[in-house]
């Protein structure tokens, strides 16, 4: 596949880390590059086209019932001076499993900002079950902005589930990530974030789901580590108007002058909504740096430890 | 061997914990200490591991002085610690932490092994982060895993059976007897009767100071019939 492929070399690097591109991916797939397409491929199962509002971004339709497949969309910014944005709709069939690897990559070292918007929807249809895995990195350096600012509109229908797993893998200097979710009876939403911010960076993540239907279920994670001048802000609102399940949790681990703020919130609408929110933060317990130091790792190599398990 | 000499340690809050402590612990013994509450067990482990500041006297593990060596610096040198209260972890897994604790990856063959002198099921417990989401019980034997996990000269248990069910205590006793027979080292901190029986040598702490050492046989009996350790120590009158 690669032979056809044309990419930039930071292109295959970026998506080897943020999609586990390794020359070829398979099943269907569209590499965005510079808001540019640099290749896509539809399967018979699931077809990828231009958005039909003649948006930047694209469709994609998962047929009903479609089972174990896979769709890669990533994007990739490689230089300056690019404000990427681009909207893509997901359409999932009813009862379809499928995952998505939707990772983001922003390089620039020209000094001038790089950035790039996705602006997703998912309408994911009765008893589909969707895993959307996502990472972002920003690379090239201190020497010009590099920014990722996603917005997540996801509509879960009777039965659905979707699970998605984002994670920041440092490199980013400003990120603002908006997920909003509506649930119908019996929906699950399941998120995992993980987010790592160093230096003069900013993140701020902003939840808002909907708990409509009987017995939906939401299920946020969020674990963070902030370093050196970086500030982070997360924020949930997690809205029950039926009988439902919803928890928030936020875990940041502090470390430097770094600043968390964290304002989970919880609307009960229903007397059978149950909602829990925990908040978490500060700096890495001295008691777990000491159990591993009995263990034989130096003070250095403890932290890593627990940072890495932390945000594994 | 361990060579305690005259380990004394205090704070300024509270009169002397420990008390011109000397101690000879020879390898492969299991030797119990134990005593009233209060009365500087704990603290003795904790000096030995370098898990408090400002400790006098000398320490010495097989010939080699480690009293000036952190925390890091005495796990190499051969100590190894059992928490009475284990911490957890989020996102570090069962696995994870036998591998930091032996050093090196370890096979499913060596994980089931140490899993199961804890008693605890391989497969269940390997891929689960040691977090709140397991009983006292389950983190205590992970715990004592880490232990085992890195073979050391010495082998510091505070309070082992704290928090653990009987049918993981029985097992944990075999594990002990079985160690004992190595050429390692075994300190274990223990008012457990059934922990006592199987020692080699039993240490009385009381007031910090060593009450009595000797052969389990000659200290048992005398424990158990309460002539050892009381509640108020020797010397000191009950005023109430």
């Amino acid at each position: 596949m690669s032979e056809l492929l044309k990419l930039k070399d930071i292109t295959q690097d970026l998506l080897q880390t943020v999609a586990g591109f390794d020359g070829e991916f398979k099943g269907a797939f569209n590499i965005r590059e510079d808001s540019g397409c640099a290749g896509r491929r539809s399967t018979e199962n699931i077809e990828i086209r231009p958005h039909r509002e003649g948006l930047p971004g694209l469709e994609i339709h998962v047929k009903p019932g479609t089972r174990g497949e896979k769709v890669f969309i990533p994007a990739i910014v490689t230089h300056g001076s690019i404000n990427d944005l681009t909207y893509n709709d997901f359409y999932i069939g009813e009862n379809a499993v499928v995952d998505i690897i939707a990772g983001c990559g922003v390089h620039t070292d020209d000094g001038h900002e790089a950035a790039h918007n996705g602006i997703h929807r998912f309408f994911i249809g009765k008893g589909a079950k969707v895993s959307y895995d996502e990472k972002h990195i920003g690379t090239g350096g201190s020497n010009g902005q590099k920014r990722i600012d996603p917005i997540s509109d996801i509509y879960l229908e009777e039965g659905a589930s979707l699970t998605m797993d984002t994670v920041q893998l440092g490199g980013v200097d400003r990120t603002d990530r908006k997920t909003k979710a509506v649930l119908k009876a019996g929906a699950k939403l399941l998120v995992q974030e993980r987010l790592m911010t160093d230096g003069e960076e900013f993140a701020k993540t902003d939840f808002h789901v909907v708990l409509e239907g009987e017995d939906s279920a939401v299920d946020i994670v969020s674990r963070s580590v902030a370093r050196g001048n970086s500030r982070q802000e997360y924020y949930s609102r997690i809205i029950g108007q039926a009988r439902s399940t919803g928890h928030s949790e936020c875990d940041a681990i502090l470390a430097d002058g770094a600043v968390v703020i964290a304002q989970p919130s919880l609307d009960a609408l229903s007397p059978d909504a149950s909602l829990i929110h925990e908040a978490a933060i500060g700096k890495i317990a001295g008691e777990q740096i000491t159990k591993l130091r009995t263990l034989g790792l130096t003070e250095e190599e403890a932290e890593r430890k627990i940072i890495d398990g932390f945000l594994r | 061997m361990l060579e305690l000499q005259n380990i004394s340690w205090s704070l300024p809050e509270r009169s002397d914990i420990l008390r011109d402590v000397n101690l000879k612990l020879e390898d492969g013994k299991l030797t119990v200490v134990t005593g009233p509450n209060g009365g500087g067990k704990t603290s003795l482990a904790k000096a030995i591991a370098g898990l408090i500041p400002s400790v006098t006297g000398r320490i010495l593990l097989d010939g080699e002085d480690i009293s000036d060596y952190n925390v890091t610096q005495r796990a190499h040198a051969g100590v190894s610690f059992g928490f009475q209260q284990p911490v957890r972890f989020k996102g570090i897994t069962v696995r994870m932490m036998l591998d930091i604790a032996a050093g090196r990856e370890l096979n499913m063959d060596e994980l089931c092994d140490l899993l199961g002198k804890v008693g605890l099921c391989t497969v269940d417990y390997i891929d689960r982060d040691v977090d709140g989401s397991l009983s006292g019980g389950e983190i205590k034997r992970v715990e004592i895993a880490t232990v085992l996990a890195r073979g050391t000269k010495l082998s510091i248990f505070d309070e082992p059976e704290a928090g653990i069910d009987i049918w993981s205590f029985n097992g944990l006793v075999d594990v002990f007897e079985k160690l004992k027979n190595g050429d390692q080292s075994l300190l274990v901190i223990s008012h457990q009767e059934r922990i006592l029986n199987i020692a080699d040598d039993i240490v009385v702490i009381a007031d910090g100071r060593i009450r009595e050492h000797g052969p389990k046989d000659s200290v048992l009996p005398r424990l158990l019939e309460g002539e050892i350790a009381g509640h108020c120590p020797v010397g000191r009158l009950a005023t109430a």
